[in-house]
């Protein structure tokens, strides 16, 4: 048993993937409860790959499914450019990753699991197969246990796009028009789940919901993987209860002044402004600057970085990793990065260009199959609200003075120009 | 028509995967459909009571009349 306090899911996580025989003696034989939706209901444990939501509900969701065949699929796909927490976890625990995806497995009578990794995460698919390896040698409790990888694009960790490729080789989201509804491979219904959510649907059925309980908020349980990166010394994975201030967990990571602005939740997430920075981290406090946690990302700008440039780079990035299948999405964003250029490169007239993009911001929102567009224009519109004084700077047509020496610089490159095709 | 008489309000709904842009909806139902600026619809999110029967006869001759049978009214019974 390991104890109350932190960490819980990096516990003694060290240099190696731990193997089965070390993860018994950590973590001690997963006995499955009965009821585990129950458990999960009681504990509060919601998704945690960016829409929070509760998995207890998905679960029972696919449980009540009359499929004859159905699926749990752990989703450690982690597109994101700035998230690292997947490939932490699966690298240091992949067997725990592996008992919650089997208690899962169980509880909606499941018979297949299936693990996706991005295929450009080499060494963390390797440690996945020989965690599954050992598992059929010791303990596979009558589950077929299979690695995919498909291939990393951010579009693709999707969890309908996902599917989509588990069921069709393409990893292409797909359009549902009502919701909650119930992800297919063939006829049998799908589970999808983070993997973060996985291993801590593992330590639940260990340990019981009170355990869960004793970290974290009411409203949100728990302790959170959360991947800083941007201008702080060391980028690292942390395990922080929610709850924890924004500024302590920058402490951590090496960051103890006061930043220019932070973006939390990923690419499609929320830029917050710097002096924010003792709000604790959880949904319910972020929600008053209108942010989430999202997946666990957060990148900090530092003081000499400017904002609108970084906005972007990122929306321009975002844009081309569009599916390009809903018109919305594969025309709008690159139109809203090119709003944003105008604007942070003072072409044309930028009260215009400001205009133009409030009203495309407008346009895109909700009108994709899946929530890649919303997310973009969410990131957008936030760093209008927080990047004022940069704006209006750059709508003056002055030149900005912190363009040239940003620190960002996680947006991978785009490899060709010609890439943003639809610009 | 049984359904649609405990049908009291309908929206027009687009699959945006289907749809590839044709606009034949904007001219099939000028009053429930505007065009972006890259031509792809904007319906409109207000549902409309089923007793507004131009409104219905329009999105209907949209849903029938889109070239990708991307369109479908969507009906609420009273309960929602």
């Amino acid at each position: 048993m390991i104890a109350t306090s932190l960490p819980r899911l990096l516990h003694s996580a060290g240099s190696r993937p731990q193997s089965w025989s070390q993860h018994l003696k950590i973590f001690g034989p997963l006995a499955i409860p009965s009821s585990l939706s129950h458990v999960l209901c009681e504990a509060g444990l919601r998704g945690r790959g960016g829409a929070a939501f509760p998995t207890h509900q998905k679960v029972q969701l696919v449980a009540s499914d009359r499929s004859r065949r159905k699926y749990v699929v752990v989703n450690a796909m982690e597109g994101e450019p700035a998230s690292h927490k997947d490939r932490s976890l699966v690298s240091a625990h992949p067997h725990l990753v592996l008992d919650g995806a089997l208690a899962l497995a169980k509880e909606v009578g499941a018979k297949d699991i299936a693990v996706c990794i991005a295929r450009e995460n080499t060494a963390v698919a390797n440690c996945m197969e020989r965690a599954i390896h050992e598992r059929e040698r010791h303990d596979n409790r009558g589950v077929t246990i299979e690695l995919h990888t498909p291939p990393g694009r951010y579009i693709a960790g999707e969890e309908s796009g996902l599917v989509h490729w588990l069921d069709d080789d393409k990893t292409l989201p797909q359009f549902r028009p009502v919701k909650p509804s119930i992800l297919r491979i063939g006829r049998g219904s799908v589970l999808v789940d983070n993997a973060e959510t996985h291993a801590n649907v593992a330590l639940i059925a260990r340990y019981g919901a009170e355990w869960f309980r004793s970290l974290g908020t009411t409203n949100h349980p728990g302790t959170a993987l959360v991947s800083i990166s941007g201008a702080v010394k060391r980028p690292t994975v942390l395990e922080v209860a929610l709850g924890t201030p924004l500024r302590e967990i920058l402490a951590c990571a090496g960051y103890v002044d006061t930043p220019r602005a932070l973006l939390l939740g990923g690419y499609g997430g929320t830029w917050i402004d710097g002096c924010h920075v003792d709000t604790p981290y959880d949904n319910d406090a972020l929600a008053a600057l209108q942010a989430s946690v999202g997946a666990g990302v957060i990148v900090v700008l530092g003081a000499e970085s400017c904002g609108v440039t970084e906005t972007y780079n990122i929306s321009r990035w975002m844009a081309n990793e569009s599916a390009r299948q809903c018109g919305p999405c594969a025309f709008g964003l690159p139109a809203l990065s090119e709003s944003l250029a105008q604007l942070s490169g003072a072409v044309g007239d930028p009260a215009t260009a400001l205009k133009q993009l409030r009203a495309r911001a407008e346009v895109i929102n909700g009108r994709g199959a899946c929530k890649h567009p919303d997310g973009v224009v969410r990131m957008v519109l936030s760093a209008l609200r927080v990047f004022n004084d940069d704006i209006a700077e750059h709508a003056r047509g002055r030149a900005c003075r912190f363009a040239a020496n940003s620190r960002f610089a996680t947006v991978p490159r785009l490899e060709r120009e010609g890439d943003l095709v639809w610009g | 028509m049984g359904v649609r008489r405990r049908t009291e309000s309908l929206r027009l709904r687009v699959d945006p995967i289907m749809c590839d842009g044709y606009g034949h909806c904007r001219e099939l139902a000028p009053e429930l459909v505007t065009l972006d600026e890259w031509g792809y619809p904007i319906l409109s999110e207000q549902t409309f009571v089923a007793t507004r029967k131009d409104l219905i006869h329009s999105a209907q001759l949209a849903v029938r009349g889109c070239p990708r049978q991307a369109l479908w009214l969507e009906q609420f019974g009273p309960r929602n």
